[in-house]
């Protein structure tokens, strides 16, 4: 979905936490996420850091909108 | 061998009343064969008979299909027939979608057995080869020699309900059945010889197509994050309690966009997950999990970037058709850059 996305002009950015499939269906930008069940969350932590995670996850994925890329990337 | 008593289906020109022109012609029937119709009865020797033929304007068809259906499933019955043919339809879209559901509508409710054919591009292969034995053809009408005696052979096998082959054997699309077989050797031994002759760079028959997943060029990156505006979208499934709009655990048939502009958290109270491709505890407990809104209000208080977008769109993403997610995919983003949205994350599980 995200590739049709990207397809129509809007940058956009996979969070996922099989980084393989992502890059076999062809997503462009990609963020490993932290689990399948909870992408973008940690139930393992307290609240406070979980949303500390998250904030980073975002951030990540918010420079991966910004890069100009050439072919896909992964963004560490 | 007994006679095959069918009513046959045709669109405006095979009836041969006219082309794009009369394309929004209501039903007619006539009694006895036309055009292909005899071209069936000949083909078998008379032991087809086309007792009824029913002819539908494409453009009629298509955009009257409740009104068309029972008209047609009346007709059908009226005569009692042992089958329902309709086509074939080649590449023909209309044609090929009004083929398919006055099929599985005879099916369905008449209990008639029915068959068609078409071009694999036909959208009406995809609204009916589920239900129905739908034979593949060329997308032109030279094929047609080719293609009516192999819909009569399945159409007799159908109807003496003698074992049908498997689609390549018989000629139709799968239906999506499985069915379990004994190969001669085992698959070791299978995977072995496939790879000898990989190797060798001899021929060789895959057992399973792997999918195909074309690549697109990156999309401009976001010119000025301060400044720009930003969505969430999600395969992960998160919904209000309750799945109001009732978006599907399995297969989704659609995508939802709710409002999260006066929100800046997602609370297990009054958000879950739909999805029934992951364990939902996570989720449950806390939706931002799968949906980052909170992390995404603060960073847009903090003025990392410009704006939150007010509204995020869902789907689930557990066995949804490739062509589906790509439909909601492409319509998604469509929408999103009508309404000024820069940039979108998308979270996936």
């Amino acid at each position: 979905m995200v590739k049709e996305i990207e397809r129509v002009g809007l940058p956009a950015v996979l969070i996922c936490a099989i980084v393989p499939i992502a890059v076999t269906v062809g997503a462009n930008r990609i963020v490993r996420a932290i689990a399948i069940p909870h992408p973008t969350g940690d139930p393992n932590v307290e609240k406070k850091e979980e949303i500390e995670i998250r904030k980073n996850l975002l951030r990540k994925a918010l420079k991966a909108l910004c890069s100009k890329i050439e072919e896909q990337t992964v963004f560490k | 061998m007994e006679k095959v008593r069918v009513v046959h289906y045709l669109n405006q020109f095979f009836g041969q009343i006219g082309g794009e022109d009369r394309a929004g012609i209501p039903p007619q029937m006539k009694e006895g064969p036309i055009g292909v119709g005899q071209q069936i009865q000949n083909e078998s020797r008379g032991r087809f008979e086309i007792v009824r033929t029913i002819i539908c304007g494409d453009n009629y068809a298509a955009e009257h299909l409740e009104e068309v259906e029972p008209l047609i499933l009346k007709w059908v019955e009226e005569v009692h027939p042992d089958l329902f043919w309709a086509g074939p339809a080649f590449a023909a879209g209309r044609y090929g979608i009004a083929c398919g559901t006055m099929c599985k509508a005879v099916q369905q409710k008449l209990g008639i057995p029915a068959i068609t054919a078409m071009h694999p591009t036909n959208p009406g292969v995809e609204a009916a080869r589920k239900e129905m034995y739908i034979i593949e053809t060329g997308d032109s009408i030279r094929d047609m020699k080719r293609v009516i005696p192999k819909m009569m052979v399945l159409a007799q096998k159908i109807l003496d309900k003698t074992p049908i082959g498997m689609p390549q054997e018989e000629g139709y699309f799968p239906r999506g059945i499985r069915v379990n077989v004994r190969a001669e050797k085992r698959g070791s031994k299978r995977a072995v010889e496939m790879l000898l002759k990989k190797l060798r760079g001899e021929p060789f028959v895959t057992e399973l197509p792997i999918p195909q997943f074309d690549r697109v060029a990156p999309a401009p990156p976001v010119a000025d994050l301060s400044k720009a505006v930003i969505a969430l979208v999600t395969e992960g499934g998160i919904v209000p309690k309750g799945n109001p709009d009732r978006i599907e655990a399995h297969n989704a048939s659609k995508y939802c966009k709710y409002f999260i502009g006066d929100l800046n958290d997602l609370t297990g109270e009054a958000y879950q997950t739909a999805h029934g491709g992951y364990d939902p505890v996570y989720a449950n407990d806390d939706p931002d999990r799968v949906l980052p809104l909170d992390a995404a209000r603060l960073l847009e208080k903090e003025g990392v970037f410009g704006k939150l977008y007010d509204y995020y769109y869902v789907t689930v993403g557990n066995v949804t058709a490739v062509t589906s997610a790509a439909r909601y995919g492409h319509e998604i983003g469509e929408l999103l850059l009508k309404d000024g949205v820069q940039g979108v994350i998308f979270t996936s599980t």
